[in-house]
Order: structure tokens, then sequence, then C-alpha cells
């Protein structure tokens, strides 16, 4: 692709104006580093409280967790901007992309990477480590496939979330705070084993939308569990292709949304 | 040679008007309502109309950021939604009211940017940043991040990003709207420039006349969405009547009784010691011999048809569409 160095031109510009604001830089990174402790937190609370939750032990539960994390921590620094779409529509700048020789998602997605959310990643691959460590797991080369294609699949899942919901604002510009029941209320799910919910609710989220298959079914294959819920042991190694799936839906709905945009007035 | 064609253009607009408390009703508004055109290569098009008349929109749809709802367009003979970023290549954008500098950066910046995404080779976008360093005195504030420039000294900048990768077509979307008397008239001599060498066809909407009197031999006036005016500035002055007057300053006031011929009295002020004709089947010289030879004339002036008048009586008459 010989777009890419243009992309790269792009991200590099990026990283010089945010670079125009050190001290700023500083402050937004060591906060976001913090709020990605706390949900590591809220986790090993919950634990506290309760030895084992739905059958799960503290460290397969730190397994999903930290696998829901890292997926997500990547999803939001590279593709989590896209939330602004609202903004740059109102602004303008959604015009000047249009009239730019690039894809509008990857242009917009390259001129506002928050390099501040950096950390969030580095501080969820910490836990991961940690927590394989505290389980004691029986490595097969498809296992340690299977351990670097997971975060990338929820990566590409939890960006497909965003782009998603981003593309509210092409057809409704006050879409608010609704996209994020999806983006911030998937990774809240996902951090949890899929038997902690049920009904309808554990159908329609864990199975539908595919958010079940973003950790927790990688996360038992990499332990070698059976799923309580009766899912096949392969059913792990399904997440890249839903996140696949995901990925295609969102790239349709962003194309449709491009064709819907109404820019604003002069 | 045809660059931009648009036949039937139509854009649409759904509006939701509230219709008691929690009701909305749906509204079709027609913001481009069956726009025919073409522009052949080397052209300069003034594009006006009243605010809301369809102008920005069309250029929207010309340079592909929005969808037509009915018709078709080419420009470069491609369609822009679905050839968008073959399109851009061969298009130079400027809005006069957004931006597409790197705000926080300095403009030279801005400029490398730009050559890394319209993928320039290096020699061509040093000739064409040279050109424009040079007409358009960039070179005190390349280093300036944008974000501390001037309203002149940044679109400046604009026009000179939307040049670097050599475009077919420039299109300007109030280019010199907020700015100084100075850097009005640079930006518009730069333009008159750049029409000059007949390769580039340019076209610009404006709520300023005198942009269209200095740059553009040809004039397309819309209003509610429909082309109301498509030819020269001399041509609307012919349809819409305007008139060259005489003004004259006079010893003594005329007789009642007096007339000039091929023109009419419009006005007689200070007690018909100041009098104003406007020259309809007569010339100029004509009209003042006549003049001088039944009046005692101290002064006088020729006064030319007022653009901003003609177009005011053209936006106020929307029905005259002929």
């Amino acid at each position: 692709m010989a777009d890419l160095r243009a992309y790269g031109a792009l991200i590099g510009g990026q990283f010089r104006s945010i670079a125009s604001y050190r001290v700023s830089f500083l402050v937004e990174m060591s906060s976001n580093a913090m709020t990605t402790a706390l949900d590591i937190t809220t986790v090993l609370v919950l634990f506290g409280a309760n030895r084992s939750v739905a059958g799960f032990s503290l460290a397969e539960a730190l397994l999903v967790a930290s696998l829901s994390s890292l997926g997500f921590a990547l999803a939001d620094m590279l593709v989590g901007n896209v939330d602004h779409l609202k903004t740059y529509v109102r602004s303008g700048l959604m015009d000047v992309i249009l009239v730019r020789p690039l894809g509008s998602l990857w242009q917009l997605l390259c001129m506002d990477l928050p390099f501040r959310k950096a950390l969030r990643v580095v501080l969820a691959l910490v836990v991961l480590g940690v927590a394989i460590h505290l389980n004691d797991v029986d490595w097969t080369p498809g296992r340690v496939a299977l351990l670097v294609l997971s975060p990338l699949a929820g990566l590409v899942f939890f960006g497909a979330i965003f782009v998603l919901s981003a593309s509210l604002a092409f057809w409704w510009v006050d879409s608010g705070e609704l996209g994020s029941a999806f983006t911030y209320g998937g990774r809240d799910f996902t951090s949890y084993p899929v038997p902690v919910y049920a009904g309808w609710f554990r159908a329609v989220f864990a199975y539908a939308l595919g958010f079940g298959f973003v950790a927790y079914q990688p996360a038992l294959a990499l332990l070698g569990r059976t799923d309580p819920l009766g899912l096949p042991a392969w059913a792990g190694y399904l997440s890249p292709l839903v996140a696949l799936v995901a990925a295609v839906v969102a790239a349709l709905v962003w194309r449709a949304g491009v064709r819907h945009y109404r820019s604003t007035g002069s | 040679m045809t660059v931009i064609e648009m036949h039937d253009l139509k854009k649409d607009f759904t509006v939701r008007v509230r219709a008691g408390r929690f009701r909305r009703r749906k509204r079709t508004v027609a913001a481009v309502d069956g726009i025919d055109l073409t522009v052949d290569r080397g052209e300069m098009v003034g594009y006006i109309g009243p605010n809301g008349a369809g102008k920005s929109t069309t250029l929207k749809m010309l340079t592909g950021i929005l969808t037509p709802s009915a018709g078709t367009v080419r420009v470069c003979g491609l369609t822009p939604v679905p050839q968008r970023t073959r399109l851009a290549r061969r298009i130079g954008v400027v809005f006069g009211q957004r931006s597409q500098l790197w705000w926080d950066l300095p403009l030279h910046e801005s400029f490398t940017l730009l050559r890394h995404i319209y993928r320039v080779p290096a020699a061509d976008h040093a000739a064409r940043l040279a050109r424009c360093r040079s007409l358009l005195d960039l070179d005190d504030f390349l280093d300036t991040p944008v974000r501390q420039l001037s309203l002149g000294q940044r679109m400046r900048g604009e026009i000179t990003a939307a040049l670097l990768h050599g475009p077919d077509v420039l299109f300007l979307d109030e280019p010199t709207i907020g700015l100084d008397v100075v850097s009005k008239q640079a930006v518009r001599g730069f333009l008159a420039e750049l029409g000059q060498g007949g390769d580039v066809t340019l076209m610009l909407t404006t709520h300023d006349l005198a942009d269209i009197e200095r740059l553009c031999r040809r004039l397309v006036v819309i209003d509610h969405g429909h082309v109301v005016h498509d030819g020269t500035i001399e041509a609307l002055h012919a349809r819409y009547g305007s008139r060259r007057r005489l003004v004259a300053d006079l010893d003594a006031p005329l007789p009642a009784s007096f007339t000039l011929a091929g023109a009419s009295l419009v006005a007689s002020e200070a007690d018909g010691h100041r009098v104003s004709f406007t020259l309809e089947s007569t010339t100029a010289a004509e009209a003042v011999a006549a003049l001088m030879a039944s009046a005692s004339v101290r002064d006088l002036s020729l006064v030319e048809p007022d653009i901003e008048d003609v177009v005011a009586r053209l936006y106020a008459s929307p029905g005259d569409t002929s």
C-alpha cells in the first residue's frame, strides 16, 4: 500500500502537534494510566469479597479481564478518537478530509491519534503477564498463537464497535453518549466471565453481538477449561473471525454514513 | 474541453420541524434544485447567490463531499463521490471558513505533510512552493504555527496548500471572507495571475462582487437552488437594464420643459442645481454636448453601473428566472 507513507506522515504530524503542548500531554498520559489501574482494581476488589465468581478463581478471572483490557486499550488508543466525529462534522474537518486522496476513516484516526493512551496499553500488557503467570497454562503452539491473536482480535472488535457507534453522527449529529453504552459498556461486559450474566442479556451481548468471544472464550481455550455454558473447546479460536465480521459490518456502515453525510452550512 | 459538467443536479435535505411538544414533522428542502452547467478548461467562473442559495452545496457535490440527490455531475471526467480519492488529486479546494492546515504546526510543515498525502514528487513540490512563496509573500511566516497566523496570512497559506499538488480545477468557497483590503488584493492578484495561464479552471463563490469583477469573465448567479443568470457581467447589466448615469452640477436650475434626447432625468437635488440622467439610447459624449449646449454646467461626472445594485435586484426578484 503506497498510501502507508502518507498515513505515516499524518501520524508524524499529529505527534509533533501534541509535542507542542508537552505538559498537558504528560498530565493526560498519567491520568489515563490511573484509569486503567482502576479498571483492574475493580476486578480485584470483587474477588476480595468472593474467592470465586461463577466457578472462576481470581487468577482465571484476571486472565479474562486482562485480555479484555489489552484489546480495549489498543482499540481505544488506535481507534477510540473516531468518537470525535461529531466535533469534526461540526468544525468542518470532515469536509477537509473528504477532499484529500486518502480513506476518510484512516485519515481521521491518524490525525487524532491519542499517544497519551499508550501507557494504558503498557499497563494492560503487564497485567496480562501477571495473569498468565498466575495461571498454569499448558502451552501448545496453538495457545501461543491464540495469546498473540486474541488481543489483536479484541483491538479489531472494539475498534469496529467504536466506528459503529461514532457513525451514528453521520445520521444524527447530536447522538451524544449513546455510542458509549456499547464501547465502554462492552469493555465492562467483557471484563468478567460470561456465566456471571444470565438470560436474554447474556444471549444478546455474549453471543448475538459477539462480546463473549473477545476475552472469555479465548481465556477458556488458553486455560483448557470446558465452557460451563456448553460451547466446544474450539470456540476460543473463533475470536479473529468474530472480529473480522464486526470489522466488515463497521466498514459498511461507515461507508453508508459518508454517503449520507450532510456537512454543515457554508 | 469540458472540465465541469452538471446536469439537472439536485440536493435535498430532510429537515425535522418541531410540531407540538414531542412530535416532529419531516420536511424536504431542496438546497440545489436542478442545476445545468458546464465549465470549460481554463475558465474562471464566479458563482454567486444570496445566503442559502445553494452555492456551497453545489461546490460540495462537485468536490465529492456530498452525494447528489438526483442528476449527474462530472468533474475532470470523474464522478465525484464514487471516485472521490482519484478526483481529489485533480482538484484543489479552499474553504474560506475552515482550514486544511495543521493548527499547531509551523506553516511549512503543513506543506510537507500535504506533499506526502498527495504523493507529489519532491521537485514538483519545490517548484510550486517556490512560486507561491514569491507571489503570495509567504517567507515571513513559514515558520510560524498556523494558530498564530493572521487571517490574511492563513488564507495565503490555504491557497498555497490547495495548489501544491498541481490541480486542474481550483474551487474556492468565499476565499476573501473577512480579509482586509490589502490581503484581498493580494489574493485576487494571485488568482488572476493563476487564471492567466489558462491551464487551471477556477470556480469561486463569494459575497464580494469586487472579486468577480476583478477575476471572472463568467458570472453564474443562483437563487433558491436555480441558476438565474449565466453570462458575462456586461450581459447581466444589459439584461437588468443597469445604465450609466450622468450627474451634472449647474449654475441655474434647468427649465421644466428641458429634455435630453436618449436619456431621462432621474434626480434633481439642491433646488435643481444638481441633476442626474440615466443614459438609455445615447452616448455619454452626445449627452454631455447636448447638456452643455443648453445649460451652464459647473461640473460633470459619469457614474458606472454598480454590480452590487444589479445583484441586489436579482436576489430580490427570485421569480424572474426567464
